[in-house]
């Protein structure tokens, strides 16, 4: 079965050329747009169009292209990875737009992540996050068999739920403080639920939310946005877990 | 007599390594506190050599063209790692690990390379386990495990479907831990573009900072190429879109040999292409064939109806269906290995019996496993895979049949190592898939990401002592050194060049027809007369490329098609290179078919006598023909047989 062709439709795209320059939005206009393309591959016809009519293309961020590598972001239409639900960007498809239709795409609008270039964003404060605990202490070697602690089946599980997270930033993008909580909580989850992660439990909740705070991202007022815009469907049940471990770690101080 | 020396070490197989670690040098303490090694990538292999390294004591510099180490390409592998752990009782053991990788490879790696991968890898299960990777587990608290093609045991460790996330996390988490203590300076968006080579050695790279577009200069005692591999030389494959060769090409224009670069994995089980536009291939993991069985109708007029639409799958009786695997191998049916089921779905789809409207699909059918173990059965192993089915085709695998075509997944080539995974050039090591050394003509599933983490975990945090050692004499390297000056300026003038051009044809555009010229004769079946064309085409299409190619956009800046432009600057050579590569080796082995060397049934026919070497290939100059150094294979452990699957 062949796909359907949207013949006509108008992608408004925020421009900016690099970090300090104003932005704007133009509008574009993509012709011939099967709808089994990804989105990606749409803006990719839309920057072969620009680059043949002497414009600069669209600078974005992807990689992967299957949805692990959390490269790409992209607020399309409103919506953090687009209007599909438990996908991210590069994962759309054209079905999910119409005939006519006008395409808004802007990148993730935090503070803590600059504008790089159009729709290219600066997510280094999610590594600095990780860095400051985001790890179990173990150097290479020396340690002990692979099955000398059980783990419980379940507790294994839900670690991998909350280790599942891509990094991709969808969840401070759509919170309307701009809080990257369930991507602390995704992590500081992980770790809690293993034997492993214990021994340092108290000082990574204190040390990953303490670099979250300074760096600017705002605080979290549970309204579930992020769940929701999440494309791997993180749980905020993680942010309740991460609370918990965060209240341990303030009380023992 | 081969310039090569691979410097395997004596003494039987079993103790080669322990004999080579006792005789190889150790650095101090005070001074791996002096010295500096930059590694390239921050994949499996990169970010665990550069967390290992720098745990030790080195000072590390780790570049990665993503904004995260953490989004490497080894971030989607989906099947899992192998281990020679042996936690089933299956009689799995290191012995068992290292036959069946030295067979899978079709008997063209090297057996001590092989040995020593088996023996380490009990050791990254123990090592990501600690690091608190979440491997399934059973209701007993045990790591659990699964099987992959090929095997007879079940030593697979696996994190649902996303094996390669988790244990890159694993290591990313290592790597964070030495970021933050100051051990390992990361340079995201920092893309190499030159290897800088002082007195014969390797002493630096020069890098581009794809934001500012500032060229940069970085010394170090030794450079670790991790990059990956160069499957995107056809354009469409399984790797990520940045995934590229320009990190490997650099050394090899350098004076480091390139090996076997026709050893190009095809894997059978990838969504097939759609229309023109498509940007890159889907994997479907090979563990569907567990429970999928493969086929295409029996009667030409069926398939034609199916491509014209006017029937669907489920309007064939199973009568009139040709589960061919079934039919050729009847042992191992539709789990024979990678390369054999590839070149099956060819065959029947050059025959006419292919299924899309392109003729480019065979199906891959769950409806008799749902019959004969329900549908929440399936839906609990693969669920995950038929969403993201779903999502790209917007059909529904449970309710008729998955369609799938080969696709290009993974290279067996790389750059030549030795032993200690150094390459002919003294002090630039190469690790991961970026190397070509354990998986010979054929990888075996789940091997890939062992072999990475083999190697930057347990391998070469020892080996690169033995060369470290006498380097502690040489202060921090000089990026004022005439030899910096002049390779900063070799990078700048390249892109400079790529820029002036000024023509009318995106890079895209070349990249495409590079990737067809490719697929077309240096595919899955291969002759002399089209290898020999496919030289010429890529030659034509270079002197094309220099010609007509628009890059737009400004050099300081953020300029993805600049980035590409380079990328596709080498992929252009490399694949001449890699056509060179096949048409000198005139047997089939592994991936590597040539239709010349074939039984009379059609399957693939070793040539021992003639090719039981490693082609490794050192640069001559662009328009001159690089000249080939052979290192023989010497099995002194296993026999070598002719595979058959049958
Ligand atoms: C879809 C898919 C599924 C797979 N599934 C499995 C599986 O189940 N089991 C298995 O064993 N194997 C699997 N493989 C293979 C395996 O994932 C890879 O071979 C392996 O992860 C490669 O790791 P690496 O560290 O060598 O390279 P990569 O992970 O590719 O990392 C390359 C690194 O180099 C950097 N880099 C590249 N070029 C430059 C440059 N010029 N300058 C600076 N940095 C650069 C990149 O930024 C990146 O950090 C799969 C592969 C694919 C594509
Ligand atoms: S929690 Fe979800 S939305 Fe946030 S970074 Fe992780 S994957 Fe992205
Ligand atoms: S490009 Fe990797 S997740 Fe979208």
């Amino acid at each position: 079965m062949a796909d359907k062709i949207l013949n006509k439709i108008y992608v408004k795209v925020w421009r900016q050329n690099s970090p300090k320059a104003k932005g704007r939005f133009e509008t574009y206009t993509v012709e011939n747009i099967s709808q089994g393309t990804s989105f990606l591959e749409m803006i990719d016809i839309l920057n072969d169009q620009l680059i043949l009519g002497g414009k600069d293309p669209i600078a974005f961020d992807h990689d992967c292209r299957e949805g692990i590598c959390g490269m790409c972001s992209l607020y399309i239409n409103g919506h953090a990875h687009g209007p599909d639900t438990m996908v991210t960007t590069c994962q759309l498809h054209m079905r999910r737009f119409n005939e006519g239709q006008t395409i808004t795409v802007e990148p993730w609008r935090v503070g803590a992540f600059p504008v790089i270039k159009d729709v290219m964003v600066d997510r280094t404060a999610f590594e600095k996050i990780q860095q400051a605990g985001g790890f179990v202490s173990v150097n290479t070697g020396g340690v002990p068999d692979g099955n000398t602690i059980p783990i419980f089946q379940d507790d294994a599980e839900e670690a991998m739920d909350a280790a599942a997270c891509i990094g991709c930033g969808a969840c401070a993008a759509t919170c309307k403080n701009s809080s990257a909580m369930l991507f602390v909580a995704a992590k500081v989850s992980q770790f809690a639920k293993l034997p492993q992660g214990q021994v340092e439990a108290k000082r990574r909740a204190k040390a990953m939310v303490a670099k979250m705070d300074e760096l600017g991202f705002g605080g979290c007022t549970n309204t579930g946005a992020c769940e929701l815009a999440c494309p791997k469907s993180i749980s905020i049940a993680h942010i309740a877990r991460l609370n918990r471990e965060y209240l341990v770690a303030k009380l023992s101080d | 007599m081969s310039i090569l020396n691979s410097n395997i070490p004596e003494g039987p197989i079993s103790q080669k390594w322990s004999n080579h670690k006792a005789k190889i040098k150790v650095v101090s303490p005070a001074n791996k506190r002096k010295l500096e090694i930059i590694v390239i990538g921050t994949g499996l292999a990169g970010a665990s050599a550069a967390a290992s390294l720098s745990e030790l004591g080195y000072n590390v510099k780790a570049f990665c063209y993503q904004d995260s180490p953490r989004r490497a390409h080894s971030i989607a592998a989906q099947g899992g790692i192998n281990a020679a752990k042996n936690y089933q009782n299956d009689n799995d053991s290191v012995y068992r690990l290292f036959y069946d990788t030295v067979k899978g490879g079709d008997y063209r790696s090297r057996e001590a390379n092989v040995h020593r991968l088996a023996e380490v890898s009990p050791n990254i299960i123990d090592q990501c386990v600690a690091q608190g990777v979440p491997f399934a587990r059973e209701y007993g608290g045990l790591l659990s495990n699964r099987s992959f093609g090929g095997v007879l045991v079940s030593r697979t460790f696996y994190a649902r479907g996303q094996t390669g996330q988790q244990l890159l996390l694993g290591a990313y988490s290592a790597l964070n831990r030495q970021i933050g203590a100051g051990g390992v300076k990361m340079y995201t968006r920092h893309e190499m573009l030159d290897l800088v080579t002082i007195d014969g050695k390797a002493r630096g790279i020069i890098a581009r900072d794809m934001v500012t577009g500032e060229i940069k200069r970085f010394g170090a005692h030794a450079v670790v190429i991790a990059s990956g591999g160069y499957g995107n030389v056809f354009f469409l494959s399984t790797n990520a879109m940045g995934c590229n060769a320009s990190a490997s090409w650099v050394c090899y224009k350098k004076g480091a040999f390139f090996a076997n670069p026709c050893f190009v994995q095809i894997h059978p089980t990838c969504i097939p292409v759609h229309g023109s536009q498509q940007s890159k291939l889907t994997l479907m993991s090979e563990s569907l064939r567990n429970d999928g069985r493969v086929w295409t109708p029996r009667k030409l007029e069926d398939a034609e109806k199916l491509r014209k639409g006017i029937i669907g799958p489920n309007d064939i009786a199973d009568a009139d269906r040709d589960f061919y695997l079934e039919r050729r191998y009847p042992s191992y049916g539709n789990l024979v290995p990678r390369d054999v089921a590839s070149r099956a779905a060819k065959e029947r789809c050059d025959a006419g019996f292919g299924v899309n409207s392109e003729g480019k699909a065979v199906y891959l059918d769950f409806k008799y496993s749902i019959e004969r173990l329900g549908r929440s059965t399936i839906e609990k192993r693969y669920g995950n895979l038929f969403q993201m089915y779903e999502k790209i085709t917007d059909h529904d695998p449970y309710k008729e049949p998955m369609q799938i075509y080969p696709a290009i997944h993974y290279t067996m080539g790389g750059t030549w190592v030795d032993y200690n995974l150094m390459t002919t050039i003294p002090g630039l090591y190469a690790i991961g898939e970026a190397n070509f050394s354990d998986h010979g003509a054929n990888r075996l599933g789940a091997s890939a990401l062992m072999q990475g983490l083999a190697d930057g975990y347990f391998v070469l945090p020892y080996t690169i002592g033995d060369y470290l050692a006498g380097e502690i004499m040489v202060p921090k390297i000089d990026t004022n050194l005439p030899e910096f000056i002049e390779a900063e300026k070799g990078v700048t003038t390249k892109l400079e060049k790529l820029f002036n051009i000024k023509g009318k044809t995106p890079v895209d555009h070349f990249h495409k027809k590079l990737g067809h010229i490719m697929w077309e004769y240096v595919g899955m079946a291969r002759n002399a007369e089209g290898l020999t064309k496919a030289i010429k085409e890529i030659q034509e299409l270079r002197v094309e490329f220099y010609k007509d190619l628009l890059v737009p956009g400004e050099m300081k800046n953020v300029n993805p098609e600049l980035e590409k432009a380079g990328r596709v600057a080498d992929f252009i050579e490399l694949g001449e290179l890699l056509a060179r590569d096949a048409l000198n080796r005139n047997e089939s082995c592994g991936g590597h078919f040539r239709v010349e060397s074939c039984t009379e049934d059609g399957e693939a026919k070793r040539d021992d006598e003639n090719f039981a070497y490693v082609a490794a290939w050192e640069f001559k100059g662009v328009d001159s023909v690089p000249v080939l150094h052979k290192e023989d294979l010497v099995f002194e452990t296993i026999h070598l047989t002719q595979r058959s699957y049958k």
